[in-house]
Order: structure tokens, then sequence, then C-alpha cells
């Protein structure tokens, strides 16, 4: 919020109308950034935004699926609710795709979207959808403004629910008719919510009991999960990793939380993680779940899961306790709040030779692998070639497909934060207008967009997004001419029928990106590779990589579907 | 399992639909629903009969409706000491020399007859659920012509026996 601003709303007349409250209620939320789209429904809100344009960036992606996944971008690497605003009808409609991928994600958004007015609600007017009807099963809540004195409210309590506790999406739908009314009424912005009282501090006794399993416990494994980075809790989870040598291990959505090249690192597990990190999770005695809500692509078949295990989890919703896993120990808590509390109470547990030499065993038998490629580039190596050149500290987010599990794979985060994908959803076309939210969050961060040919041409419309506002995101497309994670199932589980799945026409994306007045390349092989990447990264702009990868390689290794974690395939020989 | 579960709930707007739209999309069976408000102002009250297959999907339900931001308080109150009213309008196909017959089937379920016509008449019946169906039953043989139940509703007696054992589905508190 720019200082002029504030003092002119601070001297200046009072709001005039619904949408002047709702914008000064936004400057008062210290919100500075705005991802959203125009249209009959909002232009009262889009009025009084121009009036006061120098309070915020105001985001115009091409598509409100854009303006949507952007803010989630941001969210992630920073912490704070996206703001997104749309209009009513196809506008709402068109964000509903980020807000479900939000909600799975538990990401904060506040979504303001333009509705008909009052007086037409329910007759089927111009450009009237059922938006409180269709967002209510992928929200955490959502209002729809009733009176104008209702909006200093409902935006704070927008933002107290949608970034407390759980933290996930929250839509407010404001009929045109309260945003353009003028404003004369009182109103009151305390508010009181006896139904939200989210638990974030852990019971002491189930801390005690957690602590007791632990000195018992001959092969304890710790599971780190996204709520780890949302309570900001990696220092505490490293400090408990290490003062009871415990072997750690994450989801696809924890990467970063613990560092990915620690000794006590087992790296991702699930459907596409490391050998050592399921063959812990399947063997383990204990295991600790520290916000991770125990997804099926984590887990496989669940007969099997941590078919031996005592099982602690701690989470901050208690929904997601014993929701998939039986739960022994279950500890309702912040993650950051239930480490500190651990760390305090429990004393240095014995080592656990055996079972650290049995799980680097496995680690130095069954590495992740690939078999390297002379002519053509690989795209696990790609990766390598990536963490390489950015430090392995860059902002990654990835769309959906292969290239998003060899990401997964082989950029060995060591930093919380700096891991955007869509993991509960999977939606493609997440990916690159995410980095774009991450880079406005983190304007002096690296941020490299990892895309395939297929998610990229999703949302791509937002290059102009690059242009227009300067951000220097590198977007390396894995080009492999396929809808390749499809197309790799239809390999292994259809006998390779490749329906639908190839991609043999696409267009020249070195010179798409030169429309937007981009920079474009195209790499082929290994060494164009070599020789360009310090420059992809050196470079102070924008960047459109088309880099042409290795068509049929496949994610490995896996687990098939129904199968535990102890049946991995594709396991290096 | 056969539970009976009450919510109060923020007497807002899309409430309803909140809460059956999350029993429907996490596949969870309601028999019935009734909803009402309380004697505070802004609340109302909600008793849902549900059939669930076990405690852990129980749990859930109990669990998920609780982070609804408009429910004030779940309870699972099937093992409880309770008082569970519904009532029924039973339409029964009837002729002058039937209704004193009929009079006599609905005297000891305390039923009364609230509507008569030449070919027709209505019992109103309240009570627990195994009694309106007892009713039911007996008044099917005429004819049943149309039938409207409310659903169960239900709460605490004042007075709970001492012991009490009863999972415990919150572990916050
Ligand atoms: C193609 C594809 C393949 C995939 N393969 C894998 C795979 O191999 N392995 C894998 O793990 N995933 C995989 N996924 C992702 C998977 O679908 C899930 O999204 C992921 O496992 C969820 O991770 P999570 O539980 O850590 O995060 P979330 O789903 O974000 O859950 C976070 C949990 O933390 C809790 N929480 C939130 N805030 C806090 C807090 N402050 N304190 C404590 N708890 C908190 C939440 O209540 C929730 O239970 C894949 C996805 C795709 C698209
Ligand atoms: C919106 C959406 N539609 C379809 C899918 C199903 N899907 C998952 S991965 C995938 C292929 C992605 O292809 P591409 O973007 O080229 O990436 P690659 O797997 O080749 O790396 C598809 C179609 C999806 N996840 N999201």
């Amino acid at each position: 919020m720019s200082v002029e601003a504030k003092s002119e709303t601070q001297t200046g007349a009072k709001p005039k109308t619904g949408a002047d409250l709702l914008v000064q209620s936004l400057i008062d939320e210290g919100v500075d950034t705005i991802f959203g789209y125009p249209g009959g429904a909002v232009l009262p809100i889009y009025d009084a935004l121009y009036k006061a344009r120098e309070s915020f960036d105001h985001i115009l992606a091409r598509h409100e699926q854009g303006s949507v996944h952007a803010a989630e971008g941001y969210a992630r690497v920073s912490g704070k609710p996206g703001v997104v605003i749309a209009t009513s009808g196809p506008g709402a409609t068109n964000l509903v795709t980020g807000i479900a991928d939000a909600m799975m994600d538990s990401l904060p958004l506040v979504v303001f979207t333009g509705q008909v007015a009052r007086s037409v609600i329910g007759t089927d007017a111009f450009q009237e959808a059922d938006v409180m009807g269709i967002t209510t099963p992928i929200t955490k809540h959502n209002y729809q403004v009733q009176s104008l004195s209702d909006i200093p409210r409902i935006v704070k309590e927008a933002f107290h629910i949608a970034s407390t506790g759980r933290k996930g999406p929250v839509v407010v739908d404001i009929p045109k008719d309260i945003s353009a009314t003028i404003h004369d009424e009182n109103y009151d912005t305390d508010f009181h919510l006896p139904g939200y009282q989210p638990t974030t501090k852990p019971n002491p006794l189930q801390i005690k009991k957690l602590a007791d399993a632990l000195v018992r416990s001959k092969k304890p494994v710790l599971l780190a999960g996204a709520g780890v980075l949302h309570g900001e809790a990696s220092s505490q989870l490293k400090a408990f990793a290490v003062k009871h040598s415990l072997p750690v291990t994450t989801t696809l959505l924890g990467l970063g939380s613990f560092p990915g090249d620690h000794e006590l690192s087992l790296g991702m597990a699930g459907m596409h993680g490391t050998y050592a990190a399921n063959k812990a999770l399947y063997e383990c005695d204990l295991l600790i779940n520290i916000g991770a809500r125990f997804d099926d692509r984590l887990t496989g078949n669940l007969n099997h899961f941590a078919k031996y295990a005592t099982v602690a989890h701690i989470d901050i919703d208690p929904a997601e306790i014993g929701k998939n896993v039986e739960t022994k120990i279950p500890i309702v808590s912040d993650s950051k709040a239930a480490l500190s509390e651990l760390l305090s109470v429990a004393n240095e547990s014995p080592k656990h030779y055996e079972w650290m030499d049995k799980l680097n065993a496995y680690q130095a038998e069954c590495p992740l692998w690939y078999e390297d490629s002379q002519e053509k580039i690989s795209p696990q190596w790609l990766i390598q070639k990536i963490h390489e050149a950015t430090d392995g500290d860059a902002i990654v987010t990835t769309d959906v497909g292969q290239h998003q599990m060899w990401a997964a794979q082989y950029y060995k985060f060591t930093n919380a934060d700096k891991w955007v994908t869509s993991g509960g959803l999977g939606t493609m076309g997440f990916g690159f207008p995410a980095a774009i939210g991450a880079q406005l969050a983190k304007p002096d961060e690296t941020v490299v967009a990892i895309v395939g040919d297929g998610g990229f041409q999703m949302t791509l419309q937002e290059l102009s997004l690059l242009q227009e506002k300067g951000l220097p995101v590198k977007v390396i497309i894995v080009n492999n001419e396929a809808l390749g994670m499809v197309r790799q199932w239809q390999e292994k589980f259809y006998d390779e029928r490749y329906s639908e799945s190839l991609l043999t026409v696409q267009p020249d994306f070195v010179k798409l990106a030169e429309s937007y007045q981009i920079r474009g390349l195209r790499v082929e092989s290994p060494e164009e590779l070599e020789h360009i990447i310090p420059d992809i990264f050196n470079y102070n702009g924008p960047v459109v990589v088309d880099c042409r990868v290795l068509k049929l390689e496949n994610v490995y290794p896996m687990i098939a579907p129904g199968k535990g974690l102890h049946e991995m395939i594709g396991v290096k020989p | 399992m056969r539970r009976v579960i009450t919510a109060t709930v923020q007497n807002r707007s899309g409430v309803l639909n909140r809460v059956t739209g999350l029993l429907h999309k996490r596949q969870f069976n309601i028999e019935s629903i009734s909803v009402g408000r309380t004697e505070t102002d802004s609340i109302s009250k909600m008793t849902f009969v549900v059939e669930v297959p076990d405690h852990q999907k129980l749990e859930q339900l109990v669990k998920q409706l609780n982070k609804q931001i408009d429910v004030l308080k779940v309870s699972d109150i099937t093992d409880k000491a309770i008082v569970a009213r519904e009532l029924a309008l039973i339409k029964v196909v009837s002729n002058s020399q039937l209704r004193n017959e009929i009079q006599g089937i609905i005297e000891p379920f305390r039923a009364s007859i609230i509507d008569v016509s030449r070919d027709s008449l209505t019992v109103q019946v309240t009570g627990k659920t195994d009694k309106v169906e007892a009713l039911i039953d007996l008044l099917r043989p005429y004819g049943i012509k149309e039938l409207a139940r409310t659903g169960l509703t239900a709460f605490l007696r004042g007075h709970q026996p001492q012991v009490t054992d009863l999972p415990s589905y919150s572990i916050l508190k």
C-alpha cells in the first residue's frame, strides 16, 4: 500500500459506494496485489479500484483461470491470501477449477465475484450463475453479501477464515446493486465466529504419548507434509529429526519442508517416490505424520500401508486424523506448536543404528535412476541441469504430468516455500500462471516454470503478463510431443494403445514467445543445453525454452494402481 | 448403524444446503432430516437419522459437520437418554362403515383423525419411529392413499443417567 493512498483515504471523503467500501476494506487488510478480470457485474468495483489505483498492483490475466492460479502461486510462496476478482456468470465459473485446486491443497484465497442485482437473483438474469451453489462444496466458506453495511465485516471474516487454521479459499459474492449503492449506513467490522475455533495447541497428554512411543521405537520414520510448510515449522522439524536421528520422508507437497540433501532425508514417498522412502513407510514400527493427509497417491493400497506401525498424526484439521489410516496417537495442532512442544518434552531417543543402516542400504542399492542418453536430452538430466544452474534455490512451479514427477524427484529442494505444484486436484494449466503469481510475490528470486507441452497449451495466453509486467520467469517446456503421463499409462496398462495422447501438431513455441516480445529458444541436444543453460538463467528477463526431450521416457520407480508401497516397479536393477 | 445426530447451526441462508451437500458429497446416507428454529433467535437445530457402516465413518461424519463454519455443535445422541418424536400424516381409504374400525386401531397409538371425506380419512400420529411405523403397517391393508412424515426430531432428556461411557468423537476437548 502506498503512503499517499493511505493518507488520501484518511483525510479524504468517506467511501461513497459499496464498491468503495469494499476497496477500503481491502486496503485495511493490507492487500497490495489483486488478480482480476472486469465485467458488467463488477463495473462498480473496477471503478472504485480505478480511483484507488495507487494502492494496488492489479494483474489482468488473460483468462480468469490464469488469475486464480496466479493467486494460488502468490499465496503458496508468500503465505498471504491471494485476492481474486471476477465478474458474474462466466467470469465466476472460469474460476471454479482454481478454487477447487486451492481447496484441495489448502491454499488461502479470497475470491470476490460479481453477482446480478438482488432484485433479479433467481430469474436467470443475464450472466447469472448460482455461485453460492457452485462453490459451496469447493470452498472453506462462502458468502453472498445481502446488505451494504455487511461488507467490511464479511471481508474481515473472509480473510480470517482463509488464512487461519487449515487455510483455504473463501468466496464473497457481491450483487451489483450493492456495490453500486451510495453508502450512508453505519457499519461494524467486529466479527464473532462461534462455529470456527481452530485448535492450534497440542494436547500435552498426546504429546507425552508420542514422546514415549519414540523412546520405545526401533524403526521410526517421520513423514512431513504440506502442513509443515503451512505452519512454517521447517526449522523445528529439522531440529526434531536431528535430535532423535529420525529418517524423514516427505509427500509431494511437503517437498522443501526438510532439506533434500540432508543425511536423514529419504526423499519423497508415494507412487513415484523413492524406494527407500516407501520401504521405510512399509517396514517402520512408528510413523509420525506431520501435516500430511495420507492421500492415496502417497499410501498406495491402504491394506499394506504402515501395517507394522503405530501411527501418530499431527494435523490442524481433526477430520484428517483417522480418515484414511487408523491412528493411535492423534494430535490436533498446528505443526509448529506441536513440534516445539515435542522438542521441549522428549528426551533424546536411543540411536537406531540397525534401522538406519538398512535404510542407507536401500538408498545406496536402489537410488533414483535413468539411462543416460547421448543424442537426446533425458528429462531427468534436464531437471538436474536446472538444479545446478539455479544452485538448487529457485522457486520451481510445475504443471501436471511426467515433468512434474521428474521435477519432484530430481530438483532436490533444500528450502521451504520454493516448490509450487498442484497436488490434490492435479490441474493441468496450473504451472505457468502459478509462476507468474510466485514471481510477483518474490520479485527478486529466480522463478522457473517447468511445464509439459500439453499443460502449457492450456494457459499459455498468460505470456502477455510476462511481457506486460516484465516478469523474468523462465519457462521450460519439457517437450515430449505427448500427454506424457497419459501415454505412459497407456503404454504400461493399455498395451500401448495411445488413444489421443500424442501431440504431433504443436505451435512453434519459439515464434510464439517472440510474438509476445519474449525471448524464445529451442534446444534439442545435451550439448546445446549445456551451452545455453547459463545464458537462460543469467538473462535478465523472461525466456521460453522449448526443450525437446526423449519422447518415450517413463517416470520410475512407480507403484501400480492397487499395489502397496512395498511393490514398486521400475526400481534400479 | 442407524444413528441420530443433532446439529445446532447458525440460522443463515444456505446452511441447510451446506450440510446436506456435505453429507451427499461424502456419501452419507440420510434417512431423515428435520430442521427448525430453537429458543435462540439466530440458531436452528437439525436432527438427522443416518445409516453409517462403521464407527470410523461415523467419526468422519461428525468431524466434517463440525468443520462447517455455520455449524456450532454436533452430537451423536443415539446412545443417550433422549426424547425423540416424529409426526406422520396418513390418508387412508375409508367409508362410513370402516371409520369406527379404524378409530379402534389408532386409539392405542393416541393418534387422531384430523380430516374426513366421503372415501378417505387422515390420521395424525406422533411418536418414536417404530411406533409410527407400526401404525402405518396396521393401516396399510385399508389402502394408504398418501403418506407424509416429518422425520425425527430429538433432544436430550433433562436428566441423564450417570454411567456414560460413550465414545467421544472430539479429540480437541
Ligand atoms: C501426477 C501426480 C502424482 C502424484 N504422486 C504423488 C506421490 O508419488 N507422492 C505423494 O506424496 N503425492 C503425490 N501426488 C500428490 C497427492 O495427490 C497429494 O496432493 C499429496 O500427497 C498431498 O500432500 P500433503 O498431504 O502433504 O498436502 P495437503 O494435501 O496439502 O495436506 C496438508 C495437510 O496438512 C494439514 N495442515 C495444514 N496446515 C497445517 C498446520 N499449520 N499444521 C499442521 N497441519 C496442517 C492439513 O489439514 C492437511 O491434512 C501426486 C499428484 C499428481 C498430480
Ligand atoms: C485439466 C486436466 N485435464 C486432464 C488431466 C489428465 N492428465 C494428467 S497428466 C496429463 C498429461 C500431461 O501432459 P503434458 O502437459 O504434456 O506433460 P507430460 O506428462 O508430458 O510431462 C493429463 C492429460 C489433468 N490432470 N488435468
